[in-house]
């Protein structure tokens, strides 16, 4: 039984980044702007609330400085989104080339910064953030164990975030647009919505969620930031386009994923899996295999906005 | 033909030069503002570094060459996916699994005789990089996968592939990372030590550029002088014209996604056969060669001519770079640089068509200066019949 506690509090760690960076993706993309900069955006946005965590921590309490580093992260992974939305929105840019020159540039800067600043590249923090026990839910058996010990605020915020987006998506007159902008941007422009708007808020929404999911993968994997985020934003790509640009999807996708790293990175711990003897590399390699056969299957009915990554030109029919 | 410099000006090829040319010009200013905005008294030292560090002296212009190789072919790698309307942003795992397979050999093969060892290496790895370009390719062609997804995670499949098979074959556990090559496995020098040397210490260049700057012009021949070439790159502008015409298209894009594939692949025999001691690390990091190709491949608008150009420019800013570091600067600044070089040639296109109107405008007076003379020499002319 305490398997299987630990590997849930621990596929939260893993999933949640997961989640909320997808969920991102989902809105860029949904609004017609291919994001592959997801992972440049977490990175910007981990190193800015890790430098400020470092910077404030002596001052501020633990989780309220947490919430206010996760608001920075926002903020900054928008701004960083704001150069590609630039891009592909006004300039027409490849919005490949546009999101790969955010991944350069982002772990060049926060190494340049982190060095002007403090010398070392790292920056470290300390982790006053876990929860050991939340108060009365953490008492409940079974459930308490798996949900409500060893854990988080980010993990709440991951589904918070879940469910604010889905009902963003489908039940509000702005998702409607965005989807609509996504799909057929001409037919959108002719009932009066203004594609470059519109777009520019997907973006701008994938760019702050992809720097909070940086931030929160970082705080309970590591105890300082190393300018990377491990190449999750592009596994979370992979997590939008295996959960199929649907949120509901998008959660079970990145559960999955979590799953799966978890038992790459914790397998020698858990009995059953140790004594198979299956290498560590192939259990690392599987999210990304999965991705690949999954796609051969599903590609030929697959759900991508139709009008993604095709600049939009008024002019054009 | 006679060169006209000023049809040259007004074609398409210099008005993409020019673009190209003012996304440097941005990208160098930027990098000189970051110098500026964090150490402001050595700023200037420091922006010379970058700009004049490759020539300082022999042993520093060789090292550009040095680390031009791997980027060339990356680049080509890129650029020849892109010719035939591909975005190979696979070249990072097609580089590593080709540099595994070349340190294979180069460990494993002793028993091959002198010269035959490296370029059986060179070969392993060319195989090794098409298979991993092959596999994307065969999904884009007959399962409608998007190449840039699939490239991503045959990236990762890439590095953990290696990253097991070096464990598991060639490794050195004290240094964690993969044997060394036996010496005939190493590509020879070709003299180049004896000319790029300073004092005593050569620079780390090889016969490796030679064979980056010959894989360019096999590049271009193929894509401009041949069929095959013009069938690929028929399928890169428009994929339903080019089968309508008879191209199986099918064919090229699995064709074009290997050969980019090998190029990365060789990329890889490259860097890890140099001999300037480097081995595979046993680390989850992606091949950052295989990334860098695609401002390489940009600069150069995807020309293999241009490439070749381009990477050794990208390998000057990186030699630079390190020559910063003299006045306390942070080499990531070439980085930055970089980035904003491929974020402003993304705008390519409307620099173009900024360029290209401007032309226009400026030709417009004297076109109708000329056709105003047209107009006065024909009615001279009839006033000469009457």
């Amino acid at each position: 039984m305490n398997t299987i506690y630990f590997l849930v509090q621990q596929t939260m760690f893993f999933s949640i980044p997961l989640l909320i960076v997808a969920l991102g993706g989902m809105f860029s993309e949904r609004s017609g702007v291919v994001n592959i900069a997801l992972e440049g955006i977490m990175i910007v946005g981990a190193f800015s609330g890790i430098l400020f965590i470092n910077t404030f921590q002596a001052a501020l309490p633990g989780q309220p400085i947490l919430l206010l580093a996760i608001l920075v992260a926002a903020l900054s992974g928008m701004l960083i989104s704001l150069t590609h939305a630039y891009a592909s929105v006004n300039m027409k840019a490849n919005q490949v080339i546009s999101g790969t020159a955010i991944n350069m540039f982002a772990p060049a800067f926060a190494i340049y910064v982190a060095r002007m600043l403090r010398t070392v590249q790292q920056i470290p923090f300390m982790n006053q953030f876990r929860i050991a026990s939340v108060p009365v839910l953490g008492q409940i058996p079974v459930v308490g164990d798996l949900f409500f010990t060893n854990t988080y605020l980010t993990t709440y915020l991951g589904f918070i975030i879940l469910v604010l987006s889905w009902f963003v998506l489908y039940n509000t007159r702005f998702g409607l647009r965005l989807r609509s902008c996504g799909e057929h941007p001409q037919a959108a422009d002719s009932v009066g919505i203004n594609v470059y708007q519109i777009r520019y808020a997907g973006v701008l929404i994938s760019g702050a969620l992809a720097g909070i999911g940086g931030l929160v993968f970082v705080i309970p994997t590591s105890t300082n930031f190393n300018a990377t985020v491990s190449g999750y934003g592009f596994l979370a790509l992979a997590v939008l386009i295996f959960g199929q640009w649907k949120p509901s999807r998008i959660l079970v996708a990145a559960f999955f994923f979590g799953l799966m790293k978890t038992i790459a990175a914790a397998y020698s711990g858990i009995p059953f899996l140790a004594t198979l003897g299956v290498p560590n590399d192939v259990y690392k390699m599987i999210p990304y295999l999965t991705t690949l056969v999954v796609l051969a299957f599903t590609s030929k009915t697959s759900q991508a906005p139709r009008a993604a990554g095709v600049p939009y030109d008024k002019g054009s029919r | 033909m006679k060169f006209s410099w000023k049809a040259y000006v007004r074609s398409d090829a210099f008005s993409s030069f020019m673009s190209s040319l003012m996304a440097i010009i941005v990208g160098l200013f930027i990098g000189f503002l970051v110098l500026l905005v964090s150490n402001p008294s050595q700023a200037v030292r420091g922006f010379g570094a970058i700009l004049f560090g490759g020539l300082t002296d022999m042993k520093n212009l060789g090292q550009v060459f040095y680390f031009a190789t791997p980027i060339i072919m990356t680049g080509l790698s890129f650029g020849f996916a892109n010719k035939t309307g591909l975005f190979n942003i696979g070249a990072a795992g097609q580089f590593i699994v080709g540099a595994y397979a070349a340190v294979y050999v180069g460990v494993k093969w002793t028993s091959l005789p002198g010269h035959a060892h490296w370029m059986v290496a060179l070969m392993a790895a060319l195989l090794a990089g098409a298979l991993w370009g092959l596999v994307p390719g065969i999904l884009k062609a007959y399962f409608n996968v998007n190449e840039v997804i699939a490239c991503i995670m045959m990236n990762y499949i890439g590095m953990y592939t290696v990253n097991y098979m070096v464990v598991k074959t060639v490794f050195d556990s004290l240094r964690n990372q993969s044997l060394r090559v036996a010496a005939t496995a190493v590509i020879p020098k070709a003299g180049l030590d004896k000319l790029f040397i300073t004092g005593n210490s050569p620079s780390s260049v090889n016969a490796g550029i030679f064979i980056a700057i010959l894989a360019g012009i096999v590049i271009y021949v193929v894509l401009d002088k041949t069929r095959f070439g013009y069938e690929l790159k028929a399928c890169g502008y428009n994929r339903d014209a080019a089968r309508y015409a008879g191209i199986n298209e099918k064919r090229s894009i699995v064709l074009s996604m290997a050969i980019a594939g090998a190029l990365a692949g060789l990329g890889g025999a490259l860097l890890y056969l140099a001999g300037a001691g480097k081995s595979i690390e046993v680390v989850d990091v992606l091949a950052i060669e295989g990334f860098n190709g695609i401002p390489v491949a940009l600069l150069g608008l995807s020309h293999p001519l241009g490439i070749l150009l381009s990477g050794i420019f990208v390998a000057y800013l990186t030699v630079g770079g390190f020559n910063m570091q003299l006045y306390n600067f942070v080499p990531q600044v070439i980085e930055i640089i970089i980035a904003v070089i491929i974020y402003f040639s993304a705008f390519a296109l409307l620099l173009k068509g900024f360029i290209q109107a401007y032309l226009k405008k400026k030709d417009r007076p004297l076109e109708e200066a000329k056709a105003l003379a047209a107009d006065a020499g024909s009615t001279e002319k009839g006033g000469g019949v009457e």
